[in-house]
């Protein structure tokens, strides 16, 4: 380098801190600024929408907190008590019918001294689960933890009602307690593989749990099955056999085989092609036509096979697309590897695929378990199908909003609790595009 | 035209398929297979104990009664306006008593047999009192809530066109929609069956401020079903039903008839009834004391009505058509000999 250039009008002769930013582009004012009031037309929302809270939020934490009744045997005993302790004609909600059909609207008709296996098929459910959805089981520690705080919950409020130990000393306690020392000591990435196998069994588990008939269990008919323990399991059952008939069918649309081919095409078309609610009716009364009399083809099972079908279909032409979307290239490098059909799939196309069908896959699952509502129409009494038979009762006929608004979060939190789910794995998924 | 023929076919081969020698089949089975609706103030509800009650539940029970001398040993099946023939066409339920209207087409085209009415509703008016409105001819120009694709909706449309009068129909799904959208003013007048009208009322804050109007429009009798491919079948549901309203007549309860059966009394229809002269429920193959069991485990057809819908209840219903003939009604069962 030269010397120093020969007329210099500033030089810095020291380093200077960093000068604050401008008040309006950090904190909480810039939050507002950028989320809620970037333009005219933002601003003009918010305070629409602000408006539109402060008027409406007040009265309905009002109705539903404030003024609400939880102990009450009929609508009229909450109008009653409304009247007495929050003044003349004062309505809240009345949270007691809630409160009095918990147990029906969770387990329909199951016999209250068997409902430890339902139980104990949930908690099964979700640690057959964690294996396939999470790569370690740690998220068992929190959930079999969590159910234990809440089994230690209810201890607390029976031993200051004087009921003694009775919640703790249930089969799901002891259950939950073997899982979470499972869980502890066996819970890493090298041990998952075990426990996949626990979930490969699980179908047949949960069948012989739910219904029984073997192994000293009692048998269970299908007619007391109800409530949100029928939601989950036509849910359950439609979305976790949906998935892999679905990319059979999507494989087999693509084939190259003309009798596969054309076969996935007319399944597809033709249950794409029919509601729903027609193919729970051929389910519950027209195949009783077609099967020898004196047939017990029991009508959960019947209905399962419907809904199973009817999200194939749809799972099939979800992962199709996203074998469509797969570029040209990527095939034909799985083939010029020399790998076989079978093995370009497994290692190369399927992974990429489903990858991208992600939000479409999980629509269709949302999709399914809201539709399970549906069979409600043929008179399996799911949760939805139990408000009717429930408001027929003197006591509580003339209640609307508590039952259904209810029913309406308990949904709320499994599609959340599923979308949030597919927002995790694209995020994790995702890491190889950053590249 | 096709698919009539297509139903005729189907209906048929059903009926091959579930037809006759129900009651060994029901005998084997252990439990009676009944359809119920889902839910009808009254008429069918689960109890808080998860248990099916109402008005239609006690007829199941007390054939089931009859039969095994079980009031329990019902499986209860909801089915709803769309599926209640299929099920019992295709064998699924047994019987049927889910508040169905007797008409030409179900008994006759649907080959079904209606055993007796267990209850005369008909078509009413319901308005809130402060309209000052005493009768359905002032109704000129309302606004009406009506259950869209429903026998009322016909009914509406002819008692308007047939007394000269106009009305602004307001379509509605279900009950609990109607009556919200009559509570919040969206129409002047709700109008469903009378046993309808009238449970409703009885869930509103103040029953007082709404008057069901005199006038009835329509014959809605309301009775259990059954198939008629297996007479032997219907005799018996008919004679259990029946023979619940004869009990009302002889003054035989819940109560008394375990009494009233110990030895012969000096009535002999209540004798026949109960089994201590004649072998009446041997030619239905069942043991003679069959309505002993019925009775004592859901009570007379009095009895049922008081429990379920009666006065006393919340949904308040009066006798009035289905009291017993001899009360002014016009409930009236065949002799029991």
């Amino acid at each position: 380098m030269a010397a120093a250039p020969p007329h210099v009008a500033y030089v810095a002769e020291r380093f200077y801190d960093d000068e604050a930013p401008p008040p309006s582009t950090v904190g909480f004012t810039a939050w507002l600024r950028e989320n809620l009031f970037s333009s005219p037309l933002n601003s003009a929302l918010t305070v629409i929408s602000v408006t539109l809270l402060a008027l409406y939020l007040p009265g309905l934490f009002q109705w539903a907190v404030t003024h609400s009744v939880w102990n009450a045997s009929s609508l009229r005993e909450c109008r009653a008590i409304m009247d007495a302790s929050f003044g003349e004609g004062v309505r809240g909600a009345c949270w007691a019918v809630i409160n009095e059909r918990f147990m029906q609207l969770i387990y329909g008709f199951y016999p209250s001294a068997l409902r430890w296996r339902p139980n104990i098929a949930f908690v099964l459910l979700l640690i057959a689960m964690i294996p396939v959805l999470f790569e370690t089981m740690r998220s068992l520690l929190w959930i079999a933890g969590g159910g234990l705080a809440i089994k230690a919950a209810t201890t607390v409020v029976s031993l200051a009602q004087g009921d003694g130990f009775g919640p703790l000393q249930s089969p799901t306690t002891y259950f939950m307690v073997g899982a979470l020392v499972l869980a502890y000591f066996f819970g890493g990435r090298e041990h998952r593989r075990k426990w996949l196998i626990l979930s490969a069994l699980f179908p047949v588990i949960a069948y012989f749990l739910l219904w029984g008939g073997a192994f000293g269990l009692d048998r269970v008919p299908s007619s007391r099955f109800g409530g949100f323990l029928l939601t989950m399991i036509i849910g359950v059952t439609g979305i976790a056999a949906s998935l892999p008939i679905g990319i059979a069918l999507a494989l087999g649309r693509r084939s190259d085989m003309v009798f596969i081919r054309s076969i996935s095409v007319m399944f597809i078309e033709f249950i794409r092609g029919v509601p729903l609610i027609t193919l729970l009716f051929v389910a519950s009364t027209l195949l009783n036509y077609f099967l020898p009399p004196g047939t017990e083809f029991d009508l959960i099972l019947r209905v399962l096979i419907m809904v199973t079908l009817f999200a194939s279909a749809y799972m099939a032409e979800v992962v199709r697309g996203g074998l469509a979307a797969l570029p040209k290239g990527q095939y034909e490098a799985a083939d010029a590897m020399g790998l076989t059909y079978w093995q370009s799939m497994r290692l190369i196309i399927l992974p990429q695929a489903l990858k991208i069908s992600i939000p479409g896959i999980v629509n269709t699952f949302i999709g399914l378990f809201k539709d399970t509502t549906l069979v409600a129409v043929i008179g399996l009494l799911d949760p939805l199908g139990l408000t009717n038979p429930i408001r027929a009762d003197s006591n509580w006929n003339g209640i609307v909003w508590e039952l259904y608004g209810f029913i309406g979060f308990v949904f709320f939190l499994f599609c959340w609790g599923m979308s949030q789910y597919s927002m995790f794995l694209e995020r994790k998924l995702r890491a190889g595009d950053r590249r | 035209m096709k698919t009539k023929l297509l139903i005729g076919a189907l209906a048929l081969a059903g009926a091959g398929a579930a037809s006759a020698q129900t009651l060994d089949t029901v005998r084997a089975r252990g439990v009676l297979n009944c359809g119920v609706s889902t839910g009808v103030a009254g008429f069918s509800y689960i109890d808080a104990d998860g248990e099916w009650d109402g008005f239609d539940v006690a007829v199941c029970r007390a054939v089931a009664a009859a039969i095994f001398d079980d009031p329990s040993a019902v499986e209860f099946t909801p089915t709803t306006g769309a599926t209640r023939f299929e099920a019992l066409n295709s064998g699924e339920v047994d019987m049927l008593s889910r508040n169905t209207t007797w008409t030409f087409s179900r008994d006759v085209d649907l080959r079904l047999e209606f055993v007796g009415v267990n209850y005369y509703d008909g078509q009413g008016f319901m308005v809130p009192a402060s309209l000052g409105v005493t009768s359905a001819m002032e109704l000129d120009g309302a606004t009406v809530c009506i259950q869209t694709g429903t026998t009322t909706e016909l009914n509406l449309a002819d008692f308007f066109r047939a007394n000269n009068m106009s009305y602004e129909p307001v379509p509605i799904e279900t009950n609990a929609e109607a009556q919200q959208r009559y509570l919040a003013n969206a129409c002047d007048v709700y109008t469903t069956d009378v046993s309808g009208l009238a449970a409703t009322r009885s869930t509103f804050e103040d029953p007082s401020a709404h008057v069901i109007l005199p006038e009835i429009i329509s014959k809605e009798p309301l009775g259990p079903v059954v198939r008629e491919d297996d007479p032997a079948w219907v005799n018996l549901v008919r004679w259990v039903f029946q023979g619940l309203i004869i009990a009302e007549e002889k003054g035989v309860t819940s109560e008394n008839v375990a009494e009233l059966a110990s030895a012969p009394t000096d009535d002999p229809e209540t004798n026949r009834l109960l089994g201590t002269e004649g072998a009446f429920g041997e030619m239905l193959n069942l043991t003679n004391d069959f309505m002993v069991r019925a009775i004592s485990a859901v009570g007379n057809y009095g009895e049922i009505f008081e429990a379920h819908i009666g006065v006393d209840t919340p949904v308040g219903l009066e006798r009035g058509l289905n009291a017993l003939y001899t009360d002014g009604g016009i409930l009236y069962a065949p002799p029991f000999r």
